[in-house]
């Protein structure tokens, strides 16, 4: 069903965008229909096993992520859309290892025959990230002309996070040269947003580590890593850091507040997911891209800008 | 070249944080050293992990620097150390920055910055260190258990 260029697409949203990352869903979704882009929920969706399931049993992981894109098969696509980084990391590596590991193949098998679903076989879908979408099926130029309520003005820090790149060999797409995405630069957001007029600042930690996977068990490290993340993009002049995974946005908007409480350092840069800053270009409310739901209040910050 | 300088991960924080706090021209001043201290702290930071594994520090180089041969062993076998690869060549990056143009208009901004390079490796290494047994970070690919059996896979 999929036509080749990601301009319909299943959707796998995951579990966090129904949670903390709604805001990330409302606007990926607005901004899909502002383009005119088809998302298609796959049925009857099951969690990816996030990070818990994957440090307890990595084959259960496999199978987890093997049946959305069993399910993804069945309805008639060949691509499937995930935007959170855990979800889209999962289901890559899912096919890295059914097409890489005997063991792996084995437990997908058995346990699809006993749930009952067609087993998945690798290369039957493509996984991609909310980033390839826009990027494809859109592009830099398309934005170019649809953008309304240009960015200029706005200084933004791009934040990627570490599962969107790692590890380089669940991506192979990746570091193909003019074109594709970086592992070691990714520059697909700072593309997109660049075209909506925004100003990127060059940022260095745009793939560090945040701690998400620590933010309960080591709530500490987490803080100083995600205050380290946010003074160093004040200090490149960002008025803003965008993020393109759930996770990665609430730990940010989490720790900000915590390093206020406990470390006594406030920062004033926002965090907006890039899907909320490309629908505001594209002349969506701020509303409308959830704005509101973020507990870092960029609304004043919109405002100077002409954008709310 | 960076032999003597050996600080522990807590020191490392502490002056990384001074750093970043200077005024620029004081950076401006000492540029060179300041570029040479920091990338000798990120091999520091590299250096107090592979001592906590048991590990001989290699003494090699990886495109002319130590910090990316000692992050190559550190990564060895233990697939989220790679969540570091960038912060030691964006170290790399900054110390070529302000060695190529001490004297630049930039320089103070990119010894800043640097400096906040340095001490985002210092945190994660330091994470690492204290949540060994918690499990591993996000994009690690390995169980908590691997010296276990993996009892969990259902029988159909």
């Amino acid at each position: 069903m999929a036509d080749g260029d990601y301009k319909k697409v299943a959707y796998y949203p995951g579990c966090a965008l129904e949670g903390s990352g709604h805001a990330y869903n409302a606007s990926t979704k607005a901004v899909g229909k502002e383009l005119g882009l088809d998302l298609v929920e796959i049925e009857n969706w099951n969690c990816c096993g996030a990070m818990e399931v994957k440090n307890i049993d990595p084959k259960i992981q496999t199978y987890l992520s093997a049946r959305n894109l069993s399910i993804t098969e069945e309805m008639g696509f060949d691509t499937v859309m995930a935007p959170c980084n855990g979800c889209y990391h999962n289901l890559k590596k899912a096919e890295y290892d059914l097409s890489h590991d005997d063991a792996s193949v084995e437990v997908n098998d058995r346990l699809s025959k006993k749930a009952g679903h067609k087993t998945y076989e690798p290369g039957k879908v493509e996984t991609i990230h909310a980033l390839d979408w826009i990027k494809k099926a859109v592009g830099e130029d398309e934005i170019r002309r649809r953008v309304k309520n240009s960015l200029n003005g706005i200084r933004v820090a791009n934040y990627y996070g570490c599962m969107y790149t790692r590890p380089r060999h669940i991506f192979p797409e990746k570091d193909k040269g003019p074109g594709s995405e970086s592992t070691a630069k990714p520059h697909f957001m700072d593309d997109i947003l660049a075209a909506a007029g925004a100003q990127n600042v060059d940022f260095p930690l745009k793939t560090a580590c945040c701690g998400g996977a620590h933010s309960l068990s080591d709530s500490d490290t987490s803080t100083k890593l995600v205050l380290n993340i946010l003074t160093t993009a004040e200090a490149c002049g960002a008025d803003v850091i965008a993020t393109e995974c759930p996770t990665c946005h609430t730990g940010l908007e989490m720790h900000q507040i915590r390093a206020e409480k406990v470390l006594g350092r406030k920062t004033n840069v926002k965090i907006l997911y890039f899907t909320q800053l490309l629908g505001m270009a594209l002349g969506l409310s701020p509303n409308r891209v959830a704005v509101q739901e973020n507990f870092s209040d960029a609304r004043p910050l919109l405002k100077e800008k002409g954008l709310a | 070249m960076t032999e003597g300088y050996r600080r522990s991960i807590e020191d490392i924080e502490d002056r990384t944080d001074q750093i970043a706090a200077a005024a620029d021209a004081d950076l401006a001043a000492r540029a060179p050293a300041l570029a040479d201290e920091l990338l000798a702290m990120g091999e520091d930071v590299l250096l107090a992990w592979l001592a906590a594994k048991g590990q001989t520090p290699t003494t090699a180089t990886a495109e002319g620097f130590r910090l990316l041969a000692l992050h190559r062993q550190a990564a060895r076998g233990n697939p989220s150390f790679n969540a570091c690869r960038e912060t030691c060549r964006e170290a790399v990056w900054h110390h070529n920055l302000i060695r190529l143009d001490p004297a630049g208009p930039d320089t103070a901004r990119n010894i800043r910055l640097g400096a906040m390079v340095v001490r985002h490796l210092a945190l994660f290494v330091g994470g690492k260190l204290e949540s060994d047994g918690l499990g591993e970070f996000c994009c690690s690919s390995r169980p908590i258990r691997t010296a276990e059996p993996t009892p969990s896979t259902p029988q159909a």
